[in-house]
């Protein structure tokens, strides 16, 4: 479930998520896809990771590379683990796929001491402009399927982010926001700037 | 295929059978109360151990299966039920891995069951056998551990009920197993599969000849009634898509019905000659004793009734794997046990195989099996430090 982004090491968004992650913690990726953030965690930085995948092949790639992942998805599956088990709780690129993401943030703050979520922001520039100007649903290299066909059924912006986190008493303890090509900008990463010329945000988030 | 043994005066000198006696004096203490002594466990091993002793994988067979995993049965001549994945090079590496396989106790080949002599009595068990359970089974394998000097097994694997075998290790003994792979296997049994088991269990004991359980000692053998147990459970192991993919509805060397009885059609041929190939290896109480241990199973009702309970705290690293097209164990049941490992926050990895040849996918050549099994037992044995220099 994952999305199509900038290639070579790890995906643009995966880099600022593991930039965040302490060693030999303990990892939930929800969304793992074929495992390239685990593999690299528990290489790089001695991490116990664990991973949940939507597609048996991704799953399936993943145990074959040793990696301890089991088929299942963010909506479902969450609500059988314990508060609290573990250090970070990662979903990157997936929100806006689930049936219920404010539930998953909240489930995901309370499995993992710390989450981080990422997600492709809505609010770009040039996602406004293509809706605008051109009256068509925005396509873009992280949206690249069609309206009709996509997954991702939960679109928000950088700012509507920030105001559910608001909402739901989650703290925003960390923030980083992208270009296309996974490099950060330097101005307030959850306010209007950001929201207009991000096209990814990277948040660690943990309860109030 | 041999190995040096740590010197113990236990083991009985070679048998007739090949592989490995192990005699116990001690009394064990079964879950039906009976304290079961002398008896005896027969084990096959293949590999060899290595010097501190951390690569040893114990293999659970299930219903049907015995310890003869990777060589020609002693009375077959048909080879090993794991020849697929256990040799030198292969997913279970002889070259690497020291493993060994356990004659479950009520079993009949060697390890002590119904069929055996009772040496109270000189005569065979027969129903005077205790009722085991897979507990009990586990108790016997962990005492043939403990005799080769093993103090952790890398891995418990299995399927069906070796899986509920691994299950109950993992539940039991989890600081001997590092890493336990439960394959088409459920933490219970479930309803329809006790339905079967009653089934196979009233044709055994509807056949004359089994003589209220005394055949052996009347010098009788209940045949037909054990065929028709195999022919049934067979059925369940395979799958609808499966048996019409081999058989579909092709008569048997013949161009027309006969209208009559005869087995007009191939799949009618094939299970009776399923049938009447298993008498010739199994005995019929010891088909009474194990199908009633995998009835007694449940695993969650050994923990106040909450599965995760089984699996607190547990260092083992899990390895779930089940088949899309199995409706005995089917995924659902794999996916409790997945849910309850993940609310006991244990390591765990859970994979379905998409195949059509049902609940035996287990047992056959499935390389998308392999190539998970291989990754998970690679992991494992990198977590371990036994990986190849």
């Amino acid at each position: 479930m994952t999305l199509n982004g900038s290639s070579g090491g790890l995906r643009g968004d995966l880099g600022h998520v593991a930039d965040m992650i302490g060693p030999k913690s303990r990892v939930l990726d929800i969304g793992c896809g074929d495992g390239a953030l685990l593999a690299h965690l528990a290489a790089e930085k001695q991490v116990d990771g664990r991973g949940i995948e939507l597609s048996q092949a991704g799953v399936n790639a993943c145990v074959r590379h040793g990696l301890s992942v089991i088929q299942g998805d963010a909506d479902r599956d969450l609500a059988d683990y314990p508060s609290a088990a573990f250090d970070y709780a990662v979903l990157s690129q997936t929100l806006q796929a689930t049936r219920n993401p404010r539930l998953v943030v909240e489930e995901l703050v309370r499995i993992g001491k710390r989450a981080i979520v990422s997600f492709p922001n809505f609010g770009h520039w040039r996602i406004r402009a293509h809706l605008s100007l051109r009256g068509r649903m925005p396509m873009t290299h992280l949206l690249a399927i069609p309206w009709y066909e996509t997954p991702n059924i939960h679109l928000c912006t950088i700012r509507d982010f920030v105001a559910l986190c608001d909402e739901a008493g989650i703290r925003i303890e960390r923030s980083v926001t992208l270009d296309g090509a996974g490099r950060p900008f330097s101005f307030n990463p959850t306010g209007h700037l950001a929201n207009l010329f991000a096209e990814l945000g990277v948040f660690m988030l943990s309860r109030r | 295929m041999t190995l040096t043994h740590p010197q113990e005066s236990r083991s009985s000198p070679p048998q007739a059978r090949p592989g490995h006696e192990l005699r116990v004096e001690k009394p064990l203490m079964l879950d039906c109360g009976v304290a079961l002594a002398p008896f005896t466990i027969a084990y096959q091993t293949y590999g060899k151990l290595n010097q501190d002793r951390s690569n040893a994988i114990l293999m659970c067979h299930a219903l049907t299966g015995d310890q003869y995993a990777a060589e020609p049965h002693p009375i077959t001549g048909k080879a090993g039920w794991w020849t697929t994945i256990i040799g030198p090079g292969k997913v279970l590496d002889t070259d690497r891995y020291f493993l060994i396989c356990v004659n479950v106790l009520g079993g009949c080949m060697g390890s002590s069951g119904p069929a055996e002599t009772d040496p109270a009595t000189g005569k065979p068990w027969g129903l005077s056998f205790p009722v085991i359970t897979i507990a009990d089974m586990v108790r016997a394998e962990k005492l043939v551990i403990e005799h080769l000097g093993i103090e952790t097994l890398f891995c418990v694997i299995g399927g069906s009920m070796g899986g509920m075998q691994v299950l109950q290790w993992a539940a039991t003994h989890p600081e001997l197993v590092f890493s336990a792979v439960p394959i088409a296997a459920a933490a219970r049994h479930s309803a329809q599969n006790i339905a079967f088991h009653e089934v196979g269990r009233q044709a055994i004991m509807a056949d004359p000849e089994w003589c209220a359980g005394n055949y052996l000692e009347q010098g009788r053998k209940p045949e037909r009634g054990l065929a028709v147990a195999r022919m049934a459970a067979h059925i369940t192991y395979l799958s609808e898509q499966a048996l019409h993919r081999k058989f579909g509805r092709s008569l048997q060397n013949r161009k027309a019905v006969t209208y009559g009885f005869d087995a007009d059609f191939q799949v009618e041929s094939y299970l009776r000659h399923q049938g009447i190939a298993f008498v010739d290896r199994f005995d019929a109480n010891s088909y009474l004793y194990i199908t009633r241990a995998m009835d007694y199973f449940d695993l969650a009702a050994e923990y106040e009734g909450v599965l995760a309970n089984a699996f607190r705290n547990s260092p083992t690293r899990f390895c779930l794997i089940s088949f899309t097209s199995d409706w005995l164990f089917p995924t659902s049941e794999s996916r409790e046990l997945v849910q309850a490992l993940n609310a006991a926050a244990a390591n765990v990895s859970f994979v379905e195989i998409e195949t059509d040849k049902g609940h035996d996918a287990f047992l056959l050549d499935e390389p998308e099996f392999f190539a998970t099994l291989r990754g998970f037992i690679e992991g494992c044995a990198r977590h371990r430090g036994l990986a190849t220099e």
